[in-house]
């Protein structure tokens, strides 16, 4: 092996890292199910947070195997506890409204299909495979939170400042998503994980265009939350935890 | 060391299968939420690898990565192997090369048709970009349609409408 070869404990947590933020989102893209503003859309959100699932599903089991201490993707999905889950935070924020819902898809899937697109190339298969199977359908993601961005935007009064208030809520939790640390720069180094630091202009440009033309003013914020990959999470995370998870733990090993 | 093993070969099993004969058994499995189409139809039956030591493996992979429908055609498959394959045959998930609508037969889109939902677009020919093309009504074969939602009733079909027609379809979406 090289120099450069990689230790299968930082795959395992980088793993972990990207299956936490499909998990969650999907998580609270499935709080819209039955209560979207319209039944295309309650479909459409809850088929968006169903290929995040199964992606999920994917990257845990991974994880799992990957970890080699016998965590299969429901022990991973309902056994850990708050400080162990490393999504980052902006897939955790609260729904609110159909506004935010529709910001947060925007600038989540516009990195996530940035992330995913060289990961595909990944130096460990596992990876690649996924994210090939995955950017197919992240790609449509974007599609649909583009054109509601632009319908809010760009639309009515009413629709415009929600879309407004939304983008402003949840700017500054976008920098998070392009910070690196030692276990994505030693994986990096060994072609298995992208560093995302390199993904931030083609994401800003690609958001800069679509919020131009929704008409949305993207805000200056000098506060940058962070801490998502620490384990250290919004107030919101343990309210919307303790509800994915009672069931299973209620009765646990429970089958139907 | 180990010699590719000839599809006909018979395998290690009371009821003296072929790999051939247990491929199209597992390949006539019907998709639990589209049954009109069968595994094989779907194009999402990859392959079944006998090893010369006996040990049997068959290669599925799901058409997207949430499909609901994957964790019941797993079981599905594996009970068929248990009651027809060798013993310890194993059922295994393959993601690489990711599915796509390229895979399904021309079978399968002619029973989609049948059945009231527009197929995807035709295979891509290599070397040759395809437009996609409007969908057809499966009621009145009109091509004056437009899409509703983007999203349906399952993971791998849209809502569209007819203008001629007026009749609401769900259309296999093209994925690629
Ligand atoms: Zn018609």
């Amino acid at each position: 092996m090289s120099a450069t070869a990689t230790s299968t404990s930082d795959v395992a947590l980088y793993a972990l890292r990207l299956g936490d933020d499909a998990l969650i989102l999907a998580q609270r893209l499935g709080e819209w199910s039955s209560m979207a503003p319209e039944l295309e859309e309650d479909i459409a959100l809850t088929n968006i947070a169903l290929d995040l699932l199964g992606q999920a599903r994917f990257l845990l089991t991974l994880a799992g195997e990957l970890e080699g201490s016998g965590r299969d993707e429901d022990e991973l999905a309902f056994g850990r506890g708050e400080r162990e889950f490393y999504n980052c935070l902006l897939v955790e924020q609260p729904n609110v409204d159909f506004a935010h819902t529709i910001a947060r898809q925007l600038l989540f899937s516009t990195y996530q299909l940035a992330l995913y697109e060289p990961l595909t190339g990944s130096a460990d298969s596992g990876l690649a495979g996924i994210a090939a199977k995955a950017v197919k359908e992240v790609a449509y993601h974007r599609d649909h939170a583009v054109k509601w961005s632009l319908r809010l935007g760009d639309g009515t009064a009413a629709s415009h400042s929600r879309m407004q208030d939304a983008i402003e809520r949840l700017w500054p939790y976008t920098h998070e998503l392009f910070e690196s640390d030692e276990l994505v720069e030693r994986l990096a180094v060994g072609g298995v994980a992208v560093n995302p630091a390199g993904l931030c202009d083609s994401w800003g440009q690609f958001i800069g265009a679509t919020l131009g033309e929704a008409t949305v003013t993207v805000p200056e914020t000098s506060w940058r939350p962070s801490g998502g990959r620490r384990g250290e999470h919004t107030e919101a995370f343990g309210h919307m935890l303790a509800e994915m998870q009672w069931l299973h733990r209620s009765h646990p090993g429970a089958s139907w | 060391m180990a010699s590719p093993i000839a599809p006909g070969r018979q395998l290690v099993s009371a009821t003296m299968l072929t790999v051939d004969q247990l491929a199209a058994t597992i390949g006539d499995i019907a998709d639990p939420e589209i049954p009109v189409l069968t595994l094989s139809d779907l194009g999402i039956l990859r392959g079944i690898d006998l090893a010369a030591d006996g040990h049997l493996v068959v290669r599925i992979t799901p058409t997207y990565s949430g499909c609901p429908a994957i964790d019941p055609i797993r079981r599905e498959v594996e009970r068929v192997v248990e009651e027809l394959g060798p013993p310890d045959a194993e059922v295994r998930m393959e993601l690489s090369p990711p599915w796509s609508t390229d895979w399904m037969s021309d079978d399968g889109r002619r029973k989609l048709l049948d059945y009231g939902i527009a197929p995807p677009d035709p295979a891509a020919e290599p070397g040759c970009a395809l437009l996609s093309m409007p969908a057809r009504c499966p009621r009145c074969e009109s091509e004056d349609t437009r899409e509703v939602s983007r999203f349906g009733s399952t993971p791998c079909q849209a809502q569209h409408v007819c203008n001629a027609c007026l009749e609401p379809f769900d259309r296999f979406k093209t994925l690629r």
